[in-house]
């Protein structure tokens, strides 16, 4: 029996280094779907820095506006582009075509991109373009190697160099700020989390609704089952 | 008058229907043995869930569109503009899950318990066959939201049946209607998920409860009850269905609840178990998923599927370990039923069963890697041992005496309130405690608990113990 015990504590051990050894640690995204200023502000950074490319089709401008109890005028007027309707949905003007011609590849829709990918991906991913001159685009990533998507974010985080620090684990690269953006890199962490704060909330904008209703129904619950557990109590006193 | 009127009526409906003898043969005169303990909810759970399915499948076919270009932004409308769709699907996928986790307990109960015993080896077999429905029914319905790890799932699962020699090309082209997995599979998988597989597993869930109230219901102690009857030819030992049990699984169906709807509310994906993360990507025939994996439940056999190195070889190996279950009444020879009796070889294998079943489901969920194959093997190995060597080892075991009737033991939550203050009493201990501003008269009347470790150690082996003895 203690062989056996120890054997699995060993498999344990094995699946746990198999799985550090392969990844990049992702940094801790600071997701807040109650936050509106953020999710507002991350609605603008997605329109100005993704919308281009990337549509988030099963969103319409109305349902950021009902959801963050902004006015319509508002999100039309800070959030959405030029002459969109508040019923359109956030699609992407760029055509499949001329995506394939230029980056080799459709960009995905980013409806959904939160709950394949997780916001700790996304957050990290954003943050970990670096310099490669052997990229069609001068750039790679750390977190997605070799990704078809240039680094939409570098006016305002500004340049990255990848060095390659060896330790006694073996290689491991360190991203190194080399010129500064338009933003500090304060400033450039909360944009990013602001964009994956609101990518988070695309991907299932009845998140808060859900998490807030729940503690009526367990409660509720709670109740009920004190209240059956009594009654089956009452019905059993005269079996023995 | 109007009451009289109620009541003819009535009448009229009864002397054209045996609703009173319908209701007695099976609630209010089914006498159920009194010991059942906490293992016995789980039969009435797997009903529960079976009825979320229905409700909830239905309502989802009303937004869903089984066609490979709507299906998978049909899904994404139920989750986000249906009203309360989101909540529909979640009880939908999270009660998929809860089906076999409820079903796996209610299995692993009747074999504990000797519920496939003589005379009760047919309800077996109709539990068995609604297993093998279940997994039917999951496997089609996991292909509607037509993800990436549908498609892939599906493309996997299906291509096995091509490993069967001579005709498994022509069998799995026939299963999928295409050479690939395609618009037409997701139609007939859709036919097949919301009404041939549904009828059938009604079906046979009638004859389980029906062949069961034939013969009676097992309990822990694995007496037959109805060798002891008293006068009115009630046995001694049982007690009426309703309206004892239905308030007692009422109680069961709350606790059930507070542990479901805390997924659906807060943990729908369950760490990527329930819904995998690749699923939210829209199906691909161009891409392969790095890593395909199947959800949670089928993974044991698709670690047994991939333990065995040659591809056929696999197919009959995964089959196998279902169908072996199917020959458990047969395979045991050991007359007594229940763990309680047995001896310590058939407790010890029942451990090793456990333990290999479950870390089967957990490398089924990992990138197979040598040391996971080899893992893998072994468990396979005892997984199979386990029914293929009962035969042998349940005819060596040494059992105890049976009692005649049902024993009384204190349930979990009995256990809980007359045995936790005394452990807490014996593993912490009083501290005089002195307040850091008081005056005299106060001190000494200040204690603190603090934690006893000769007490701890003390308890701790006292559990190893009766571990230890459990098993012999």
């Amino acid at each position: 029996m203690k062989t056996f015990t120890n054997t699995l504590l060993l498999l344990l051990c094995l699946s746990f280094g198999a799985h550090a050894a392969e990844q990049v640690e992702l940094q801790k995204a600071n997701i807040n779907p109650n936050d509106k200023a953020s999710l507002l502000r991350g609605a603008k950074h997605f329109v100005t820095y993704c919308l281009g490319c990337h549509s988030a089709k099963y969103m319409r401008y109305l349902r950021i506006a009902l959801d963050e109890h902004v006015d319509e005028k508002t999100v039309l007027r800070d959030i959405a582009p030029e002459g969109a309707s508040i019923y359109d949905q956030l699609k992407s003007a760029m055509n499949k075509h001329d995506a394939e011609k230029w980056f080799g590849t459709q960009p995905p829709d980013l409806s959904l991109i939160s709950r394949s990918r997780g916001p700790d991906w996304l957050y990290s991913y954003l943050k970990s373009y670096y310099v490669d001159t052997s990229r069609p685009f001068g750039v790679n990533n750390l977190v997605f190697p070799d990704t078809a998507m240039p680094n939409p974010l570098w006016q305002q985080q500004g340049e990255q160099h990848a060095e390659i620090r060896k330790t006694i684990w073996g290689g491991h690269t360190e991203l190194e700020l080399v010129k500064p953006g338009v933003l500090s890199e304060h400033e450039f962490d909360r944009m990013v989390n602001d964009l994956v704060n609101f990518l988070d909330y695309v991907g299932e904008p009845e998140k808060v609704n859900r998490e807030s209703l729940g503690k009526f129904v367990l409660l509720f619950l709670l109740v009920f089952t004190v209240i059956a557990y009594l009654l089956k109590k009452e019905y059993w006193r005269d079996i023995h | 008058m109007k009451l009289n009127r109620f009541a003819q009526s009535g009448n009229w409906i009864l002397d054209r229907f045996p609703l009173a003898q319908l209701w007695n043969d099976h609630m209010a005169h089914y006498y159920a043995p009194k010991n059942f303990n906490i293992w016995y909810f789980f039969g009435s759970l797997a009903l529960l869930v079976m009825v979320n399915q229905f409700a909830t499948g239905i309502l989802l076919t009303m937004n869903y569109k089984p066609d490979a270009k709507l299906a998978f932004d049909s899904v994404e409308y139920i989750m986000r503009d249906v009203n309360w769709g989101w909540l529909i699907r979640y009880m939908h996928s999270t009660g998929a899950s809860a089906f076999f986790i409820v079903v796996y307990l209610h299995m692993f109960r009747g074999i504990m318990y000797g519920s496939f015993k003589q005379p009760r080896e047919l309800i077996w077999i109709f539990g068995m066959l609604i297993f093998v429905c279940l997994m039917a029914e999951a496997f089609m319905g996991y292909l509607l939201p037509w993800g990436q790890m549908s498609y892939w799932g599906a493309q996997v699962i299906i291509s096995l049946f091509s490993a069967i020699p001579v005709i498994g090309d022509d069998l799995s082209l026939w299963v999928r209607g295409d050479y690939v997995v395609s618009d037409a599979t997701l139609n007939r998988f859709f036919a097949f998920h919301v009404i041939a597989v549904p009828l059938v597993l009604v079906m046979l869930v009638f004859m389980h409860i029906v062949a069961l109230h034939e013969v009676g219901s097992n309990n822990p102690d694995g007496i037959d009850i109805k060798k002891l009857k008293d006068v009115n030819g009630i046995p001694l030992d049982g007690i009426p269905f309703h309206p004892y049990y239905t308030v007692k699984d009422l109680f069961g169906v709350g606790v059930f609840l507070i542990f479901f709807t805390t997924v659906i509310f807060y943990m729908p994906e369950m760490g990527g178990y329930f819904l995998e993360h690749a699923n939210f990507i829209p199906a691909d025939p161009m891409k392969t998923p790095e890593h395909i994996a199947p959800v949670w439940y089928f993974t044991p056999f698709y670690a047994i599927l991939r333990a065995i190195p040659d591809k056929f070889a696999g197919v009959i190996g995964m089959g196998g370990a279902i169908v072996v279950l199917f020959l458990l009444p047969w395979l045991d020879r050991n007359p007594v039923r229940s763990i309680r009796y047995r001896g310590g070889l058939y407790k010890k294998a029942l451990l090793l069963f456990i333990i290999s079943f479950v870390c089967l489901g957990y490398l089924g969920t990992q990138p197979a890697t040598p040391t996971a194959t080899l893992f893998a093997r072994i468990f396979t190995a005892v997984y199979f041992g386990f029914f293929l060597l009962m035969p042998l080892y349940t005819r060596w075991e040494k059992t105890k005496p049976v009692p005649n009737r049902v024993t009384h033991h204190h349930s979990l939550l009995e256990d809980i309130e007359e045995q936790l203050p005394i452990i807490i009493e014996e593993m912490t201990e009083l501290k005089p405690d002195r307040p850091e501003i008081g005056d005299d008269a106060f001190r000494g009347s200040f204690y603190s608990r603090r934690a006893k470790p000769g007490g701890v150690r003390h308890v701790a082996t006292r559990l190893a113990n009766s571990i230890k003895k459990s098993l012999d």
